[in-house]
């Protein structure tokens, strides 16, 4: 049965007609519903494909229609497909009824999209803006408007953020931050505690908006790729990734399984990386300082590596749009070997001595619990949900070139900090062992890197599973395959809220240690 | 007491393992330079030169390569250069981003908070200008319209012995 059945026979169970299914792509279907049916299908889907909203956006069609068109994305795993639920909101005085209150995974996304596009979200119980912030932004100014005009000159209308505020005897309220005591982005954390437990956490963000949705609309897909690769530094290739993943989705072209091949030995290092560096700081947040700088030159050696490979640290400037720019031959790929042999062993021996360590081992057991139930409502994803016993990983679900690798995804029930610290564990020794997997398969691969692209419209959701969980990118391509829009949606935009609920209870000196299991990015969530 | 924390560690035995940094070879330059950045520190900042950093929207490269500075592995803490955590006690702020519009106003708080005598050093291509993020309608348009700038460290972002030469080429002047 392919998805187009598979969901209509759903949608026919519930007896909703009236609706359009398209499905542009296998793994894409859009069901265009009218507003009153919207909130009805989205929630149909919602239990029956058992997803948490896994995007949602809006796009200004008003030049074209009329109106603004809203999208609401879930994923069947079954199905092995995207489905969007689709409805177009009248150009004047814009607004739809929430769909927040069945499904809060959308909570978050409806906000967002009525501070940038002035789409008032009905019945939604909480609108405040996330990222352009009352002290600063005048109201009335939608920067995803395509008549937008920045305020020039113009200044805030005096309006503050408001908290929320717990009251009571004893309560006190820690506020902390934007600017930090480390080395790290800026975020607003607001605890409120009745003696040690923290009772409430409110995190506020966007403190490093930079409108990256906005900067990328007329641009071509190379100048794009250069802009997603600087939305979060540390995840430069997951996010190239997922753009080239669209745009080549639209355009059409058989990327050369090299280039696809390589293309998982990058992903992998990134991850290997990233993961290195979040054991040494999980370590360092207890105070266990030694391990910790061991982490540190772990990551300093793949981030050589990386150099070494693709003369980027940071695994910059390789994809592209119809392939890879770097090319692995047989002395890096003997390179890669030698160092892999090394750092393996050394993140053996790092793992070896925190589980060997009672007093490491006991600060992170049962510290920081995020319950399966809590992970799913929110709609938490990557490392965190695996933690916590929600087994989406995108390398499965979508397995595309990674069909022919054998590797398992990480599992954890206990949602604790400790569970997030061995899905990071296990996590690194499969991307070792695909690591070593994708050398074999490259002496297997003809040489061709790249496919040439012929620019046309369209629409498309390209995807990947980087380090931190899965980053997607929905992009239209206009005339002359300009971006018309470009939405992103990076883990860390709803996995902040799974921290501020799993440091519930805890004691505010085991915050740092809870922020660093989740480890999420200040600048992928702000945008 | 004393004596069951002894017994303790011994019953338990070495936890810690020693690390062979092979493979992860310090650059060459690296000891000559550490040798001259630490006579340029001595002579200005009477041995100590703390730095504060702030974020002003960077996507974290930045940030990555200014905690690596501080690895075992280049350790710039033992030429006399150390990341601090207050701006009481810095010397100079560090700061990465185009300077997004909703961190113009903590930045400048961050600089007021520092005793003089204080200056700016920006880091990484965003920082000046706004690099790729410029014409933006959220960002300041770089930190010298913000702050005044006595020293740009260029790179996208750049690497540990970049932002360490860049370093001392500027004490040393």
């Amino acid at each position: 049965m392919n998805n187009h059945e598979y969901i209509k026979n759903i949608l026919d169970s519930e007896k909703i007609g009236a609706v359009n299914i398209s499905a542009p792509y296998r793994d894409e279907l859009y069901v265009t519903v009218t507003g009153a049916d919207f909130g009805k299908v989205c929630s149909l889907l919602h239990k029956r494909l058992d997803s948490a909203v896994m995007t949602f956006f809006a796009e200004d069609m008003r030049a074209r229609s009329g109106s603004f068109t809203v999208y609401c994305a879930f994923l069947s795993v079954q199905a092995r497909s995207w489905i969007f639920v689709r409805q177009d909101v009248p150009g004047e005085n814009p607004e739809f009824v929430s769909i927040a209150k069945d499904i809060y995974s959308a909570a978050l996304f409806e906000r967002e999209t009525n501070e940038m596009f002035g789409i008032t979200p009905l019945g939604n119980p909480d609108i405040r803006s996330l990222r352009l912030h009352d002290e600063v932004w005048p109201r009335g100014f939608y920067p995803l408007r395509k008549d937008f005009v920045p305020p020039a000159g113009k200044s805030a209308d005096g309006a503050q953020y408001q908290f929320r505020r717990v009251e009571g005897e004893g309560i006190f309220e820690v506020p902390v931050g934007p600017v930090h005591a480390g080395i790290i982005g800026p975020g607003h954390f607001r605890f409120s505690a009745a003696g040690e437990p923290v009772i409430n956490l409110e995190i506020r963000l966007g403190w490093t908006h930079r409108g990256i949705e906005k900067l990328l609309e007329g641009k071509d897909h190379a100048e794009a790729v250069n802009i997603v690769e600087r939305i979060s530094g540390d995840t430069a290739f997951g996010y190239s990734l997922a753009f080239c993943n669209s745009v080549e989705k639209m355009l059409g072209p058989e990327i050369p399984v090299r280039a696809q091949v390589l293309r998982v030995l990058y992903l992998e290092l990134e991850r290997l990386y990233n993961h290195a560096n979040d054991m040494g700081g999980i370590a360092l947040d207890v105070g266990f300082s030694f391990p910790a700088q061991f982490a540190s030159l772990i990551k300093e050696s793949i981030l050589r590596l990386n150099e070494n490979l693709s003369g980027s640290r940071y695994l910059k400037g390789i994809n592209i749009v119809g392939g890879v720019e770097k090319d692995i031959d047989k002395a890096k790929s003997a390179v890669i070997d030698e160092a892999l042999t090394k750092i393996e062993k050394d993140i053996l021996a790092l793992e070896d001595m925190l589980f060997s360590s009672i007093s490491f081992m006991d600060r992170v057991d049962a510290t920081g619990i995020l319950r399966t139930q809590t992970a799913r409502d929110l709609g938490i994803t990557g490392v965190a949900a695996r933690a916590s016993g929600i087994g989406l990983d995108l390398r499965k679900a979508f397995p595309d070139i990674y069909g022919v690798f054998s590797f398992a995804a990480a599992k954890e029930h206990r949602g604790d900090v400790a569970s997030r610290f061995k899905v990071r564990c296990f996590e690194t020794k499969e991307s070792i062992s695909l690591i070593h997997q994708s050398l074999k398969k490259l002496d297997g691969c003809g040489p061709q890197l790249k496919i040439a692209v012929l620019p046309k419209e369209g629409t498309a959701l390209g995807s990947a599973e980087a380090w931190r969980g899965p980053v997607l990118v929905w992009t239209r391509l206009g005339a002359g395959g300009k971006i018309e829009r470009c939405k992103i949606t990076d883990p860390s935009f709803r996995n902040w809220e799974g921290l501020s609920y799993a440091v519930l209870g805890n004691i505010i000196p085991d915050f740092p240690l809870c922020n660093k299991s989740f480890d999420l990015s200040y600048p992928g969530n702000d945008l | 007491m004393s004596i069951n924390i002894l017994k303790n560690s011994l019953k338990k035995g070495r936890v810690t393992v020693k690390i062979d940094p092979s493979g992860i070879a310090m650059p060459p330059e690296m000891e000559k330079l550490g040798a001259d950045l630490k006579k340029a520190v001595y002579a200005k900042f009477g041995r100590s030169f703390h730095i504060r950093e702030v974020d002003t929207g960077s996507c974290n490269g930045c940030e990555s390569e200014i905690i690596a500075c501080a690895n075992p592995l280049y350790d710039i803490q033992r030429f006399g250069i150390d990341f601090v955590a207050s701006p009481r006690h810095a010397d100079a702020l560090l700061v990465t981003g185009p300077v997004s519009k909703n961190m113009e106003l903590a930045l400048k708080k961050t600089y007021e908070a520092m005793p003089e005598p204080k200056f700016v050093i920006t880091l990484g291509d965003c920082a000046r200008g706004g690099g790729i993020f410029k014409g933006s309608y959220y960002t300041c348009g770089g930190v010298e319209n913000v702050l005044p700038v006595t020293l740009h460290i260029p790179g996208c972002p750049p690497n540990p012995l970049v932002i360490i030469k860049t370093l001392l080429a500027f004490l040393q002047k």
